[in-house]
């Protein structure tokens, strides 16, 4: 069996493995074996990608596996990978296994929760692995619609406004990318020749520029709702408030990251000429994002809308640089997406855990919890530290990569934006230590806070695989940005070649 | 005539005389034995819709009346299927002491209306497209009143009677016109001699309303929710599935063929109704909350999406339109099964009283739930599919805005399905509906409908032996 494959099967066995349980323990095991067998396999994806690549294997997709599925549509169920979406296959399988670990204890309902959980997973690992717009549509689905039922039973607040705002939204999203797609597979091909959903055929030929002109705005968009793009973000605090901590994790974590790369790979790649010409209305959006966002957080109370509102801001920043279209901003972007996932869903893990202790999210309620729960605490402090952007954590290599990319456009316009968007890094620094110091620092304000637990095993394995990845990406950037480098090389070399008019 | 020829007619012939069969035996029971006509019934349905699957070769019978081939015969057996669905789903509803009388009676009257659209899909002329058409209607006017001694089922009767009545009598006007400008009534006559004059397009008109009354497309669909709700619940499954069903084949089939010269000026009428149909029919659902109600505002919405299987106008069109059909029997009647099944247990039918109830029946909610997914088209279930493929046959056309404006409604849609995903799953209740078990029958049905829902889109070879037989403009 092709090794992408059992990405879906995996997570789809586990699945069938947790209606079999009983119980609470019996469904976080299977649901742990499973996942940590997904973690092991994207370890040996990354390994096996290096090592066809240093090997010499030039395609721009390794491991593909093409099946004819709808014959009459050509719709196939087409998989293969890029250092791109291997870098975002490995960030998943991290994020959802400190999900499991981070869920522990989720007695209500159980069964139900892993299960919708996995499913989720297995869209997101489905749509990364996706060459087929169609499989790419439909996994992006599949990962959307679980969120109803995570958010709506094992929430927390006004759970159910905001589960069906979060669903509504991003369906909505997806009525957008579904034009985008049918009208990009009616014209994927010169008049005359097999239409296609595969997203490599697709970009051997140029869509007419008219119908890109058309499409794009119907594709970024739908993506864009997905990745936090203003004014189409409100869904995302109030989601990501209300959702239960795995489900932050991963949402925040991972599925955000559907938007950008879906943005890039699609949008991007295949339209390159509308984007080139439509990119000053959405550098504007994603301006007002990372601006946005970075501001709205410092004016919240809530731990979880803090992050909610930081989320946009970053994920902003993964739109923004996508919309740079260079080399640098790509890699950047990339990186970004990296870090962002593993950072906020330390962040939201973090969060989960010092709610369960303290039952509130509220910083004012808090103080001094540095001295009660110190683990807790420094690990908090390393995942605002990366999220500041701190040389040494991944944030840092992101940011840089980014604005190193956005830089190079000398005119007064994307100087403009990118000077702007620049400043949210002073901004994030500012709401990163004023939680710290509220929520950490200080004497402790409530004494029924005097003798809380620290974090116990699966809460610390938890904690530990994400910073691990922060670290790692942070320290030898270069290992990363090598492997995305390389995969960028077929969309520059797409973007070199097309004809802009006046430029 | 040879017996070769009559036998071409088996789908109408096996149906009557099950029919009749039913009432010999029925003559025979006395008052305690009646409940052994279900499983006569069902036995002998099953054996007609299984003879359904034996091919047979295309033919045309009384000059060009009747016809067969293989798309046809795929409709009848997809009605079928249906229709087994549907009297497997009553049976905890007949076995009531308030129909414990009239059991064949239900069983006679439905199989009237089958053998009618059997003759209706298969005509080859208005005549018997006519014909097919009243023997379709004029039953399931009686079944609407089953329940006659319940005011709200006998104004259903009435209400589907008369409004029948008049949709009858604008087509059977269009047809008039139809045979005047052209001065034929055979489809393949009329389809070479239509030249869109004035006379021909009003003709056109009329005959389109009629039938947009039979499948409830907006603004003709006023009589939908209250028959829906009068009507007892299997009843009214069987009016928005099948009978919708049936009246969206022969519209395909006469608008791709009859008609096909006037395509491009019906194109822009159709946008029109398209449009209508799924944003009426799912602002009115988003309120409602008798279930009843609410599937039959549903069930309008979806005739709005079929509509754009129509306006791609070429085979992609067709085959979408046919397996949209398919995928939409198995998920209105997973929806309409539970309704069923939780009403006959306890006669409560609103969106309410579904308060909690995954902690007590959780197999009928996730079933609730999978065919809620389908028919608001989420993967992976087969309504994704369905509606996936819709939208890209009218893309294929070029009408992308449509398209856009199809999967917000989509969008709109999921929103009160999800309203009942969320009385059941999220939702706490004082007094949930208490667990309990369905008969066999009905436990068969509703698996029948989950496995429809789950492997009609992933089996692609049901969509290739659809698209095999489509033909488009």
């Amino acid at each position: 069996m092709n090794i992408l494959t059992l990405f879906i099967v995996i997570p789809v066995l586990t699945v069938i493995g947790i209606l079999f349980t009983k119980d609470l323990k019996q469904s976080r095991l299977v649901s742990a074996i499973g996942m940590t067998a997904q973690l092991i396999l994207s370890g040996i994806l990354v390994y096996l990608y290096m090592t066809e690549r240093s090997a010499g294997n030039m395609a721009p997709m390794l491991f593909t596996f093409d099946v004819l599925w709808f014959p009459a549509l050509n719709i196939h169920y087409a998989v293969g990978v890029d250092g791109i979406s291997v870098a975002m296959i490995a960030l998943t399988g991290v994020v959802v296994f400190a999900g499991i670990f981070a869920s522990w204890n989720m007695e209500f309902l159980s069964r139900e929760f892993f299960i919708s959980l996995i499913l989720l997973a297995t869209g997101v690992f489905g749509f990364f692995i996706s060459l087929d717009l169609f499989t790419m549509f439909l996994f992006y689905e599949i990962a959307v619609i679980p969120m109803y039922l995570l958010i709506g039973i094992w929430g927390s607040g006004p759970k159910e406004y905001s589960a069906m705002k979060l669903t509504i939204m991003l369906m909505g999203g997806s009525a957008l990318l579904m034009v985008g797609i049918l009208g990009i597979y009616f014209y994927s091909v010169p008049e005359g020749g097999q239409l296609t959903f595969n997203v490599l055929e697709i970009a051997k030929h140029q869509i007419p520029v008219e119908m890109q002109r058309f499409l794009f705005p119907f594709t970024f968009i739908g993506f864009g709702i997905l990745g936090a793009l203003f004014p189409f973000h409100t869904w995302s605090p109030d989601g990501h408030a209300s959702a239960p901590t795995a489900v932050s994790m991963l949402h925040a974590g991972v599925l955000m990251k559907l938007g950008g790369y879906g943005a890039f790979r699609v949008a991007i790649y295949l339209m390159p000429e509308a984007a080139h010409e439509q990119a000053w209305i959405f550098i504007i959006l994603t301006t007002i994002s990372v601006v946005y966002g970075a501001f709205g957080a410092i004016f919240q109370k809530d731990l979880k809308y803090i992050n909610a509102y930081s989320s946009v801001s970053h994920c902003g920043l993964v739109l923004f640089a996508v919309l740079m279209m260079n080399q640098s901003a790509f890699t950047g972007a990339v990186i970004q997406m990296i870090s962002h996932g593993l950072m906020t869903a330390l962040f939201f893990a973090l969060i989960g855990m010092i709610y369960g202790r303290t039952h509130t999210r509220m910083i004012n309620e808090m103080g001094g919890l540095m001295k009660v729960i110190p683990f807790l605490g420094v690990v908090y402090v390393i995942a605002g530290l990366a999220s500041l952007g701190l040389p040494g954590f991944s944030g840092f290599v992101a940011e840089m990569t980014i604005f190193f990319g956005a830089f190079e456009h000398i005119d007064v316009f994307h100087r403009v934006a990118t000077i702007l968007a620049v400043s949210s890094i002073v901004i994030t620094a500012v709401y990163i230590l004023r939680v710290v110091g509220i929520l950490l620092m200080g004497p402790i304000k409530d004494h029924h806070f005097d003798h809380l637990p620290d974090a116990n095993w699966y809460e610390r394995l938890s904690t530990i695989t994400l910073v691990v990845g922060i670290t790692f990406i942070g320290v030898v950037p270069i290992w990363l940005s090598d492997m995305i480098n390389f995969s960028l090389a077929p969309l520059m070399e797409k973007l070199a070649s097309i004809q802009l008019p006046g430029m | 005539m040879s017996l070769i020829d009559i036998l071409t007619m088996r789908n109408e012939l096996l149906l009557t005389f099950m029919a009749m069969i039913l009432l010999i035996i029925d003559l025979n029971l006395n008052h305690a034995q009646k409940s052994r006509m279900i499983p006569i019934s069902i036995g002998l349905f099953l054996v007609v819709t299984l003879i359904g699957f034996i091919p047979q070769p295309d033919r045309t019978l009384f000059g060009g009346m009747y016809h067969t081939n293989g798309l046809v015969q795929l409709m009848k057996n997809i009605l079928n299927i249906g229709v087994l669905i549907i009297l497997l789903q009553s049976v905890a509803w007949l076995r009531s002491p308030a129909n414990s009388t009239k059991i064949s009676e239900y069983f006679f009257l439905l199989i009237s209306t089958l053998i009618g659209m059997n003759f209706m899909i298969s005509s080859g002329d208005f005549l018997m497209l006519y014909l097919g058409l009243e023997l379709a209607t004029i039953p399931i006017a009686a079944l609407a009143a089953f329940t006659h001694f319940n005011t709200k089922s006998s104004e259903a009767g009435i209400k589907l009677l008369l409004s029948s009545a008049l949709s009858s009598g604008i087509l059977l006007y269009g047809i008039s016109m139809i045979y005047g400008s052209t001065g034929s009534i055979y489809f393949d006559a009329i389809g070479a001699s239509y030249t869109n004059v004035p006379l021909q397009v009003l003709a056109f008109i009329f005959f389109f309303t009629g039938m947009a009354f039979k499948i409830s497309l907006v603004p003709f669909h006023l009589w939908t929710a209250d028959v829906y709700e009068g009507a007892p619940i299997n009843v009214t499954s069987y009016l928005s599935v099948i009978s919708k069903g049936a009246a969206a084949f022969i519209l395909i089939i006469v608008m791709f063929t009859v008609f096909k010269t006037l395509a491009p000026v019906y194109k822009s009428m159709i946008y029109l109704i398209a449009v209508l149909t799924m944003t009426v029919g799912n602002l009115f659902a988003m309120r409602q909350k008798n279930m009843k109600r609410f599937l039959a505002f549903s069930s309008i919405a979806q005739a709005g999406f079929i509509l754009l299987g129509i306006l791609g106008t070429n085979k992609m069109g067709m085959t979408s339109v046919v397996y949209f059909v398919l995928v939409y029997i198995f998920s209105n009647l997973g929806a309409f099964g539970v309704v069923a099944a939780i009403s006959a247990k306890t006669g409560k039918e609103n969106m309410d009283d579904y308060d909690g109830l995954y902690l007590t029946n959780p197999k009928l909610s996730l079933l609730m739930m999978l065919s809620m997914f389908s028919l608001a088209g989420i993967p992976p279930v087969a309504g994704f599919f369905g509606k996936m493929f819709l939208f890209t046959s009218a893309a294929s056309a070029g009408y992308y805005w449509l398209v856009f404006i199809a999967v917000l409604n989509a969008t709109i849609s999921l929103y009160y399905y999800l309203l009942v995903i969320k009385a059941m799953f999220i939702n706490k209740s004082e007094n949930p509906i208490a667990a309990f078990q369905s008969d066999g029958y009905t436990k068969v049905g509703l698996m029948l409908c989950a496995l429809g829902i789950f492997v009609l889109g992933f089996w692609s070879q049901v969509y290739e032996f659809i698209n095999n037989l489509s033909f488009g403009i």
